[in-house]
């Protein structure tokens, strides 16, 4: 656990919890900074959503502890309640309300008004005002995170949790909410944010890997990418399946995936320049015959500049993460082993939301 | 023109294809042709008119004007035989979770009237293909989403159709799961399936062949990702889109 000179807003010590056979976290512990934008990176059933609900009050663990803003998630749970906002994944707010309706119901809940929390909303809600009094239910997905945002800073929460606020969005609306949760971090808020989306790493300060209840790293988008311990190089390949294929039977790979565009591939070899490997795999495709290899009509308009090409590249978040997976969700495995975590379905029947009723699906 | 079009192996043509809903024009005079064995994105924001597009090309939806062709067949006369050459998943909904794996192949097969032993048949490949034979009986509430979604892209394929239609296949999953899916994605490209894959995230589309993005109802952009990087003079597909959509904002409707 960091201890610095810096005040931790999250503290989370170990942190178990099952939901009957399935293990959703299996001893979570991390820090997260006050005023932080704290990011949980992983996919559906890592855990993200177990946590943020533990952290929220609204779950208790197994075992272990948190504590948020120095008080215990369990035994100071309604001082808590107050001081933290929790905006969940799925739409919580009333979809028959108009958008003013659920900002008025949230205030009220907490005992105070629109009126008198207007200035804290007010850079957000003013993208809102114009659509005052549609109903909730027919806002765009961009427009409805917008109004969730709103209805969990009304009461002033000193720290935000925020359960994949992007998932589902239009990448200019996801834009606009990294845009918006940098400007409440800019005024001193702590926001503690979860998504499934590697891409979105780099927009947090710090981050948290997660992947079957347990954490993978946790540090800057940085330091995470620079952690990846191989030289990664990026395949440019006109037949890009062909290619790949073609790694998979060379002696030397260790991994070789697809990335975008391109392929990444690691060599199983510590002891020879990366310089030296990208010659190699490139004279390995040639003879396997890459460039010349017919790959249909999609290989004639897709070969942008020379047919092959392999360089040395930066690793990304994305990197770090599949080289710290683990062996059981290796690419070539076959043995198919049962959830250690809550599949969708589970994880709606176990919980159940006692500050937000779910009026939609 | 389509005949001559179709002969070198295009799969969709699209010539001015319009529909409006009242005054609203949700999609105007878009053209655009997919490749037989093509990976093509559909991008653009929300309420951009996607939706409406893949709904006339999967005719579900009769056009107002211009013309289109999907594997070979009219969207305006002959939507059945659409509907058959084509197939379908989606994040959202593709297998039922409450079946067991091999009635969830059989219920499909049986929809796209498959008999009894082509069924057995391909089950049993897939099954295998997927390493998951020794799932067969069990729920798909029960394996993880990873499998499922690979399981839900095979059973898509099941009756072989000519086109797939994918809307957000990896969300949510891990990079390893999704780097799989990509590859059968490929593997039935490469088979000649051509491939129309729907996606609010960019770096997803940045594994298509080619994209297109559609912006107020019209095609704002196509190309492959690294011309259309080039072309805007962006770092990435997500930087591209942001440019073309950024300027449309929402505006209050009745």
């Amino acid at each position: 656990m960091t201890r610095g000179v810096r005040t931790d807003a999250v503290v989370v010590d170990s942190v178990v919890k099952q939901f009957g056979q399935t293990t959703a976290l299996a001893g979570v512990s991390c820090a997260i900074h006050t005023g932080e934008l704290f990011g949980f990176i992983g996919p559906d059933g890592a855990g993200k959503t177990t946590l943020f609900r533990i952290l929220a009050t609204l779950l208790v663990p197994d075992r272990g502890g948190a504590r948020v803003l120095g008080e215990d998630v369990v035994d100071r749970l309604w001082s808590l309640r107050t001081r933290v906002g929790y905006m969940p994944g799925r739409f919580s707010l009333y979809q028959d309300l108009s958008v003013e309706e659920n900002l008025r119901f949230f205030a009220s809940v907490f005992g105070t008004t629109l009126e008198r929390e207007h200035d804290r909303i007010a850079p957000i809600y003013r993208q809102l005002e114009a659509f005052r009094t549609r109903r909730a239910g027919a806002l765009s997905g961009g427009m409805k995170q917008k109004l969730a945002l709103c209805c969990a800073l009304v009461h002033r929460p000193e720290i935000l949790f925020l359960d994949e606020p992007t998932t589902g969005v239009d990448a200019v609306s996801r834009r606009e909410f990294w845009d918006l949760l940098s400007q409440l971090k800019a005024g001193g808020l702590t926001a503690v944010v979860s998504t499934p989306y590697m891409d979105e790493a780099n927009r947090c300060d710090r981050v948290a890997l997660i992947q079957r209840g347990r954490l993978l790293a946790v540090d800057t988008p940085d330091a995470i990418a620079r952690s990846f311990d191989r030289p990664l190089l990026a395949v440019h390949s006109a037949h890009r399946y062909e290619t790949l294929r073609a790694l998979r039977d060379y002696p030397h790979t260790h991994t070789v995936y697809p990335f975008g565009e391109t392929l990444h591939y690691t060599d199983a070899r510590t002891d020879v320049s990366v310089e030296q490997i990208a010659r190699e795999v490139r004279a390995f495709l040639e003879t396997r015959g890459v460039p010349r290899v017919a790959g249909g009509p999609r290989a004639i308009e897709s070969g942008a500049g020379s047919p092959l090409h392999v360089e040395s590249i930066p690793a990304t978040v994305e990197d770090t993460f599949m080289a710290r997976m683990g062996p059981e969700t290796a690419p070539r495995s076959t043995d198919l082993t049962r959830p250690t975590v809550p599949t969708e379905s589970t994880r709606q029947r176990h919980s159940s939301d006692p500050t937000r009723s779910e009026t939609a699906k | 023109m389509t005949r001559a079009l179709e002969a070198e192996g295009v799969a969709i043509i699209a010539r001015d294809l319009t529909r409006r809903f009242g005054t609203f024009t949700a999609c105007d005079r878009i053209s655009f042709d997919v490749r037989a064995g093509e990976v093509f994105g559909f991008l653009g924001a929300n309420g951009a008119g996607k939706t409406t597009a893949i709904r006339m090309l999967t005719g579900l939806l009769l056009p107002t004007s211009g013309q289109a062709t999907v594997a070979g067949h009219d969207v305006y006369t002959e939507s059945e035989a659409i509907k058959r050459h084509i197939g379908y998943m989606s994040q959202r909904f593709s297998l039922y979770e409450d079946l067991t794996v091999t009635e969830n192949v059989r219920l499909y097969g049986g929809i796209y009237d498959l008999d009894n032993r082509q069924i057995r048949d391909r089950t049993a490949a897939m099954l295998s293909r997927l390493g998951l034979t020794r799932a067969a009986r069990d729920l798909v509430r029960d394996i993880p989403l990873g499998w499922r979604q690979k399981l839900a892209f095979s059973v898509a394929l099941l009756h072989e159709p000519r086109i797939v239609f994918l809307d957000e296949p990896t969300s949510g999953v891990d990079p390893i799961t999704r780097r799989q899916f990509w590859e059968l994605i490929y593997e039935a490209a490469s088979s000649g399936t051509t491939v129309f894959v729907t996606t609010h995230y960019m770096d997803e589309a940045e594994y298509c062949d080619r994209i297109s993005i559609m912006v107020a109802g019209r095609i704002g952009a196509i190309g492959t990702p690294s011309e259309l990087k080039q072309q805007f003079g962006a770092h990435s597909i997500d930087d591209v889109f942001v440019r073309l959509a950024r300027p449309v904002q929402e505006s209050p409707r009745p």
